[in-house]
């Protein structure tokens, strides 16, 4: 039992913005009131949020170890001691898994969510996922280039395609459909590195266009009543004028749920006439069509100057980055599922396209109207390590800091966006709770994490208040996860395992056999291999679905921690 | 057989890095064996068979008979002595059992380090330079129709690769199978495997580089010398030709073994042959893999890399892991004299290892964690017998292209699994050492 | 009457097999202590399939058995070993830093042992 007291409190999920106010947290949950002999935590001159909540981030499974693998030289430099308490590892762009973990806490995440797992992989990213302590983690299961799930749908079997994704969600452990450059992989592998460029082109060998993937997948994800909808990683990522196919792929959702991520590396207009070397912000038209539809949210995927990893399953954007920074480079396809491409990457403030890469991002942030549907996120590794989300909370809070940051990058592509005219919006402690805990928690449909709301998970971290932003976001004196004190004086005291977070969504059991057929024909696993049992799962949560909360009557409760 | 026999489906083979997960295994619980293995190449069959339940003394300490318990307390003060301990082998275990090693190695700060050391990791350190471009074996079975096998001897080592993955194997791009495709085997020596090739290159011994490097140079369109002939054996036409069949090629794969890493050259030759696949890719898709000898050895590359950032060659004595090929490779550590105690699991280095290596084990305390009596049990100090496996023991194994399979055991076994023993000693080391193993220096703080 | 050749240990079918049984048991002892060599270097050592020979590196020294093969398999001046103990004594522990020891194509001196 714990009592915090004398804290500002910041929980937009409830309406409280920086009241001090007492948290009781007992059994791992945040209760109304504990006894008096409680512990107590004087939080005076700290600020009290929720525990952090990462919605996209690449920490675990195969493409992570390939590019860990791939960068002694990047963990060399930066290494975790053991401790009593604590195993021993590495950091870098892409740290070893315990490291992972630890890092999180110590900045004062709770939640972390893996962005791209291909399903043949699965058991791989919940082994590494045991290994990353502390923090609640899931994934998202890879599905916008998957053969079975093409087939079913080029043949109008609606249905079954319904029914594969769910028992592909189930069989892997998920949390949800993951779309990445959908239609892209069969021309990469099939047609000598090509790839698809427009939504409404055949996708190579199918009777298939990736509009229609792309509508079928947010379809069937909402109809199977997933907490969180389809999360798309748009086609054409990276290219100079690709903000049309990120406006027409929102415009596939039609009313429904959908998650853009990373969007900001699809915000991108072109210099007319000129070659796609000159990309153009097109932040504001973005930015716009998400503030006026609510079914779409977003994360940022800010570039923060400096080292980073890319690691992506868009195989031929790997491939165009290795191009460009001529250095080592990863290609991993994985049967019928995925690809993969990892390359190690430095964003330079003087390099236009890296510093119009930035700005963008920023753009998004100050021009988004609700923080809660464009979140915080730097797609990590890819845009910069989470590491760095303190630097960008203050990039974002402190305008003088920003304008600082400003004059430093390269002043051409400084002018082809807003922020030369003046976005002089701060953000305030309320709407950095909202785009680093309370906005993801509510996308991820994870109804008790992002507040501290009776009844809700005590993931919790209390930052000393201080001028300098990125200091106090960077090291939390106090965090909480279920209720054990993890961090205390800015030092780990006791290590945890978190919950797998993961749905298991209703479906009709003979989609099996038509599963089993394709692998019978095609994998070169069995089919009674391929599905990864409990055992692999460790603590976890099966988040319910729309269908199964309403079947439970004390649903709102959500009492059952769940096994 | 005995009319007592039961069948378990889909168990999977972990003799070689190929990781056949279809097998069906005839169970005899009368004779405690396993009788049939269905669609097993002839090494499967010879794992399945000869991996009954034997009678073997539980341990031994220093040649007496011992029981598991007093060889777990004997290894733990070993290991909790030790200054400079050692922990080496891990491919022929379970990934559970991996993670166990680490850890005991990360709470003693010792050196870990796998086979891969002597087998491909040479092509692991090549790839830390160039990457790789590679897929999953289902990959190659459904679309190369240009399979090139370089320094090994798939018919002999890996048989299923030819028949379950890449040659003979129909694909969803190949309905024809090997009719489909074009095989080219490149060795020093025309071995088995050459039978199903299409096209073999003799290679002078020691020269795979220069041929990898003028192929390279043929794929981008370079001059090379026509005395390439005489210094590697293969003629400037055959290059060229190759180099052709490569660039023309709708999907194309390069298996590669031991011929490149074991050789003059190392991790040169392996970086040649990733390189040259990789530069493939601006004309075709272009697909890398080195073939794995053992079943988890993969699975030991992953577990270590995860957990410690590197693939093998790792030590801990600074309280965090670094990593440097000849400095924490076993084989150097044993050469030189540095290890003062050594923890060997599921490995034989007695018997594959350089002489002036085995010698040192001779001279220091061995604890030995495996099924069966090997040249290393017998010159350990603790030799404690534990269960196989696949065959015994569950858990979770890498294939050669990292799928992750579900071990399905056959046949119960009264040894206990690498994983409980390692568990075990890990607890008992903790006691002993009692978080005294904590070394006194800052702990680094958060990286910004 | 030595001569200079390159020795190559690796994999086979019935080194595979056998290991399997142990590596102490007869068959494995038997794959292993087998080298392999070109027929014309035979016959030009006086060598017949079961000969014993020694082969020396500047590591070791061992004694096997020696069986032929076809000038088209197996080229003039190559050895070939099944890997196991006997073609590990033959490798130095020298790895020029890279942790791999050099298992294959050993510069080797080869003559009939008595």
């Amino acid at each position: 039992m714990l009592r915090i007291v004398n804290g500002r409190v910041y929980d937009p999920a409830n309406g409280v913005d920086g009241e001090v106010r007492d948290v009781c947290i007992a059994d791992g949950r945040i209760v109304a009131d504990v006894a008096p002999e409680a512990g107590r935590i004087d939080a005076r001159g700290m600020a009290v949020m929720p525990g952090g909540v990462d919605m996209h981030c690449h920490i675990a499974g195969s493409k992570v170890n390939l590019a860990r693998k791939l960068q002694p030289e990047d963990h060399r430099d930066d290494v975790l001691a053991r401790t009593a308490v604590t195993r021993s590892g590495v950091g870098g762009t892409v740290p070893s898994t315990f490291t992972t973990g630890y890092r999180y806490a110590m900045l004062g995440y709770t939640t972390a969510m893996e962005a791209a797992v291909p399903p043949i992989f699965a058991r791989h990213t919940l082994e590494e996922l045991h290994d990353t302590p502390i923090i609640d983690k899931g994934f998202y299961a890879l599905m916008g280039n998957n053969v079975l799930l093409f087939k079913l749908l080029e043949k109008g079997r609606r249905e079954e395609f319904r029914n594969a994704v769910a028992w592909l969600l189930c069989a892997s452990k998920a949390y949800t459909a993951k779309l990445v450059n959908p239609g892209g992989d069969e021309a990469w592998k099939g047609r000598r590195n090509a790839n698809v460029t427009q939504l409404d082109e055949k996708i190579e060998s199918f009777d298939l266009t990736p509009r229609q993937v792309i509508g079928a997948l947010i379809e069937a994800v909402d109809e199977l009543g997933l907490p969180h909808p389809a999360h798309i990683h748009c086609n054409n990522l990276g290219h100079s004028g690709n903000f049309e196919t990120t406006l027409e792929t929102m415009r596939i959702a039609d009313g429904h749920r959908a998650h853009i991520t990373h969007i900001q590396f699809h915000s991108y207009g072109q210099v007319a006439g000129k070659s796609s070397s000159e990309p153009t912000s097109k932040a504001r038209e973005i930015a716009d069509y998400v503030n006026a539809h609510p079914n779409i949210s977003a994360d940022v995927g800010q570039v923060m100057f400096g080292k980073a990893t890319a690691m992506t399953a868009d195989a031929p954007l790997g491939y165009m980055l290795s191009r460009l920074a001529k250095g080592k480079w990863i290609n991993a396809d994985a049967e019928h599922e995925s690809g993969c491409g990892i390359v190690p990457f430095t964003y330079q403030d003087r390099v236009y396209t890296h510093a119009l890469q930035w700005a963008i991002g920023l753009e998004l942030f100050l021009m988004a109207k609700d923080p809660w549907r464009m979140v915080l996120s730097t797609d990590h590794p890819n845009g910069g390590s989470f590491m760095s989300y303190p630097k960008l909370i203050r990039l974002l809070m402190d305008r003088e800091f920003r304008k600082q940051e400003m004059a430093k990058i390269n002043p051409r592509a400084l002018r082809q966006t807003a922020l030369a005219d003046g976005l002089d919006r701060e953000y305030t402690m309320s709407e950095i709770a909202i785009i680093t805990r309370a906005g993801p928690a509510r996308l991820l449909g994870l109804a008790r994490k992002g507040h501290l709301g009776v009844g809700a998970d005590a993931d919790i971290t209390i930052y000393e208040e201080q001028d300098d932003k990125e200091t106090m976001f960077a090291t939390p004196r106090y965090v909480i996860k279920d209720g054990q004190l993890i961090i205390e004086d800015h030092e780990i005291r006791a290590d945890h395992e978190g919950r797998v977070l993961h749905v298991a969504p209703e479906h009709d059991p003979a989609i099996a056999e038509v599963v089993r057929a394709f692998f019978e024909d095609y994998y070169s696993i069995r089919f009674e291999n391929y599905p990864v049992d409990d055992s692999y799962l460790g603590k976890h949560e099966q988040v319910p679905t729309r269908q199964q909360a309403a079947a439970v009557p004390t649903a709102s409760e959500s009492s059952a921690a769940g096994h | 057989m005995s009319a007592n026999t039961r069948v378990v489906r889909n168990a999977t083979c972990t003799f070689c890095g190929c990781v056949c997960d279809d097998m069906h295994l005839t169970v005899d619980d009368d004779t405690h064996k396993i009788v049939k293995a269905e669609n097993a190449c002839v090494l499967g069959r010879a794992w399945f068979k000869e991996h009954g339940i034997e009678q073997r003394p539980q341990a031994l300490i220093e040649g007496r008979e011992a029981s598991t318990e007093e060889a777990i307390e004997a290894a733990a003060r070993i290991l909790a002595d030790a200054r400079f301990p050692m922990i080496y082998g891990l491919s022929d275990t379970t990934c559970e059992a991996q993670r166990q090693a680490v850890a005991i190695a990360d709470m003693i700060g010792g050196n870990i380090d796998t086979t891969t050391s002597v087998c491909h990791g040479p092509s692991g350190m090549a790839f830390q330079a160039v990457g790789e471009s590679t897929a999953t074996l289902g990959e190659i079975r459904n679309r190369a129709d240009l399979v090139i096998f370089w320094g090994g001897n798939p018919a002999e080592s890996h048989p299923r690769l030819f028949t379950r993955y890449s040659v003979t194997a129909k694909g969803m791009y190949i309905p024809n199978g090997k009719k489909d495709r074009t095989v080219v085997l490149v060795d020093v020596r025309r071995t088995p495997s050459a039978a199903v090739a299409d096209i073999f290159l003799q290679v002078k011994p020691r020269r795979d580089f220069e041929v990898l490097w003028a192929l390279r140079a043929l794929v981008k369109g370079r001059h090379v010398d026509p005395a390439i002939d005489q210094l590697t054996g293969v003629p400037l036409a055959t290059l060229e030709d190759l180099a052709a069949r490569m660039k023309a090629c709708r999907f194309g794969a390069l298996m590669f073994g031991m011929g490149l890493s074991m050789t003059r050259g190392r991790h040169f030759n392996s970086g040649a042959l990733l390189a040259l696949a990789s530069d493939l890719n601006q004309y075709t898709h272009f697909v890398a893999k080195p073939v794995r000898g053992h079943g988890n050895v993969t699975g030991a590359d992953n577990v270590v890399s995860w957990q410690t950032g590197f693939p093998f060659g790792v030590n801990m004595s600074r309280g965090y892991p670094r990593f440097s090929p000849g400095e924490f490779t076993t084989v150097d550590v044993l050469s030189r004299g540095e290890a003062d105690a050594a923890l060997i699991v599921a490995a034989d280095p007695g018997s594959n290892f350089p002489q002036a290596a085995i010698d040192h084990l001779r001279r220091i305390p061995v604890i030995v964690l495996d099924p069966k009596e090997t040249h290393t049990s017998r010159l350990a100090k603790v030799a404690i017998t534990t269960s196989t496996y696949g065959i015994n023991v569950g858990g979770t194994v890498y294939r050669m292209d990292d799928v992750p399979i579900t071990l399905r055991p056959a046949l119960p076994s009264p040894y206990p699994s690498d994983e409980s023993v390692l568990k075990r000693i890990r607890e008992r080391v903790g006691e002993l050492i009692g978080g005294k193993r904590i070394p006194a220096m800052e702990r680094i703080g958060v990286a910004a | 009457m030595s001569e200079t050749m390159i020795l190559i240990g690796g994999r086979s079918s019935s080194q595979g097999t056998s290991l399997c049984a142990g590596k102490l048991g007869t068959e494995y002892v038997e794959v292993s202590s087998t080298l392999e060599m070109n027929v014309e270097d035979m016959a030009r050592l006086g060598l017949k399939d079961n000969d014993q020979v020694r082969v020396r590196s500047a590591t070791g020294e061992i004694v096997v058995r020696c069986k032929g093969r076809a000038a088209k398999d197996l080229p003039s001046g190559l050895l070939f070993i099944a890997y196991g103990p006997l073609s590990s004594a033959l490798m130095d522990g020298d790895t020029a830093g890279s942790g791999m020891p050099l298992s294959k194509n050993i510069e080797v001196q080869i003559e009939p042992a008595a």
